[in-house]
């Protein structure tokens, strides 16, 4: 695990230039679109993976460090002409230091106990943002257009530059990740996901390393809701605070598979594109149709490939050795 | 100001013991089977449709639809359960969390595409208007839900410390491994707390549909809310969902009216984080 073979790295470059070339050989905005979703959803699972996956704490409560760190970055610009940049590093410190505050009283739950707390966590940030005069309330904000430059973090007249910065992105995310996993601390991580009394005798301490997972992982989340509120333009609590974003993230790490480093990106490359397809296509009348399908979708996964598509590759590659 | 504590203080009750019948369905599922039925307030929310149609199309008053409603539920708990919760069992948790997330948006959006969005109200039930008792208004639909919420609650604790069906599903709630040792068949006893479970959920939607607004979307609020009465009275606990009922039911009504009705559910959700990081097991857990 911890070298990477030559393999590994080839093929890694090799995909990272297909995607760099992609947005110039499909320059229509939609597939463009999606492709942001993929990698802004995929760095969210990769997040999401870091606490859930390795260290075993399932987070339902995601979309508050996002939320956070679109509305920090958003209310900075605005309200004091801060540059996106150093709001982004802002909201993912206050994202941090919520999840530390969240975090520790939270540090004995386990299993479906952490799971709703991070739901009801999660409601609690929604409602006070939706009530939060400072921060516009239900309305939201908007954002004031500025001149077109990575120095603003705004671009008006395409895709192109907000399509790399994500990229970059995720791929902090993962090296992050890839750190994390290969480290000491990724092991004492998974130590604490099989257990929580072993990891104790070994000597782990379990409150801080749970502390450190969600606190990397809430930085991640809202770095995102940053790039998000940049993109848009516009952010109120029923686009960046909803419970079924949240759910997605969690989605999209499963059916990749938690726990591997590349898998909750090959979740969000299947399901994003699903999604937003199904949502264009059919959920323009607002019959839910596209709703159902997703949540057959949901469904199925959880019943058919549980351990996510990416365990599916390394067994073929198993059995192929 | 006393007469309108009071009165908060009643309407709490009144919405508490509502949460106690939909809370006792989802911790006995809960607790029998470790799994959290994430679309138990879509149950919820069919039950309620049921109640709504059957008084639409054939007259039939909310409070004769129970019967309905209660075998509706029951059954579609029985299918739910046998062909798809029973398949995530063996597999990996995550899954088993996510899974009920699936049923619960294909649920709520089944509604929307088939009776659109809108809120509804059975506009004349049988029973309407309210008491007034001094200043305090009791109204009475409300009333006679809580009256029947209590009932069926004391119903499902007789049926659980009394019949041998019930001994067994507090047995396999206890230790799985060892009912099965006593040839308590789990299976059999899973599917029937989860059928059991669900048609709780519905009888609570049939009282619930006497006064409240119907919507595909009516589930999410009062299934979060059904989870922290759950975890606060403790897993499986059926005793606990009760109490922790009654507790949340004024925690949220008292809240609103001393903090900010908007605040309400959040004020809810913070008891059941304080909650379980003081004692984590719940009031009555263990």
């Amino acid at each position: 695990m911890r070298n990477l073979t030559f393999k590994q790295i080839s093929s890694g470059i090799g995909v990272l230039i297909l995607l760099i070339l992609f947005p110039l050989v499909f320059q229509k905005p939609f597939p463009q679109h999606v492709m942001i979703l993929v990698f802004m959803f995929g760095m969210m699972a990769v997040a999401w993976n870091i606490m859930g996956g390795y260290a075993g704490m399932f987070s339902f409560g995601q979309v508050a460090f996002f939320g956070i760190g679109a509305y920090t970055s958003s209310f900075l610009l605005i309200t004091y002409h801060i540059n996106p940049w150093l709001g982004l590093v802002v909201g993912g410190l206050i994202a941090a230091l919520v999840a530390a505050a969240i975090g520790y009283p939270c540090s004995n739950l386990r299993g479906h106990y952490f799971a709703i707390a991070s739901i009801a966590f999660g409601e609690i940030v929604r409602t006070h943002f939706n009530n939060w005069k400072l921060v516009g309330a239900a309305e939201g904000m908007t954002l004031p257009m500025l001149e077109e430059s990575f120095r603003n973090f705004m671009f008006h007249s395409s895709k192109l530059p907000y399509y790399y910065i994500m990229l970059a992105f995720l791929i902090i995310s993962l090296v992050v990740c890839y750190i994390v996993a290969t480290s000491k601390m990724g092991y004492y991580f998974r130590a604490i996901k099989e257990s929580h009394d072993v990891a104790k005798v070994l000597g782990i301490n379990v409150v801080w390393y749970r502390l450190i997972a969600i606190m990397i992982s809430a930085f991640l989340t809202a770095m995102a809701g940053t790039f998000y509120a940049q993109y848009v333009l516009y952010l109120d609590p029923e686009s960046v605070l909803i419970l079924p974003i949240s759910i997605q993230i969690v989605l999209i790490s499963m059916l990749g598979g938690a726990g591997s480093i590349m898998g909750p990106v090959i979740g969000a490359a299947i399901l994003m594109p699903v999604s937003e397809i199904t949502r264009v296509m059919l959920g323009h009348k607002g019959t839910g149709i596209d709703m159902i399908i997703y949540g057959a979708l949901i469904t199925l996964i959880s019943v058919y490939q549980p351990k996510g598509v990416w365990g599916l590759f390394s067994n073929i590659g198993k059995r192929a050795k | 100001m006393t007469d309108q504590l009071v009165q908060q203080i009643v309407n709490g009750l009144l919405i508490g013991f509502i949460y106690s019948l939909i809370a006792i369905g989802l911790t006995l599922i809960w607790g029998v089977m470790n799994i959290v039925n994430f679309a138990h307030g879509d149950f919820l929310m069919l039950g309620m449709f049921t109640s709504f149609w059957l008084y639409t199309l054939y007259g039939v008053d909310p409070l004769f639809s129970i019967p309905v409603c209660t075998v509706l539920l029951f059954i579609l708990g029985l299918l739910i359960y046998r062909f798809i919760v029973s398949k995530v069992m063996k597999g990996p948790m995550l899954a088993q969390l996510v899974v009920t997330f699936g049923i619960s948006i294909f649920l709520a959006n089944l509604a929307v595409f088939l009776w659109t969005p809108d809120f509804r109200l059975i506009e004349k039930p049988l029973l309407h208007g309210t008491w007034d008792i001094g200043d305090i208004k009791l109204s009475v639909p409300k009333f006679v839900s809580t009256i029947g919420s209590v009932i069926v609650s004391l119903f499902v604790f007789l049926f659980l410390k009394r019949t041998k069906t019930g001994k067994a599903i507090l047995a396999t709630e206890m230790d799985r491994e060892a009912a099965l040792l006593m040839g308590i068949n789990t299976e059999r006893i899973n599917s029937i707390s989860f059928a059991l479970g669900s048609a709780l959920v519905g009888i609570a939607g049939a009282f619930l549909s006497t006064y409240y607004y119907i919507y595909p979307q009516v589930g999410g609020t009062f299934g979060l809310i059904a989870f922290c009465v759950v975890a606060l009275g403790g897993f499986g606990s059926i005793e606990g969902a009760f109490i922790a009922g009654i507790i949340v039911g004024l925690a949220q009504t008292l809240g609103g009216f001393f903090i900010d009705p908007a605040y309400k559910y959040a004020i809810v959700f913070l008891i059941y984080l304080i909650t379980v990081w003081i004692r984590p097991q719940g009031l009555l857990g263990w």
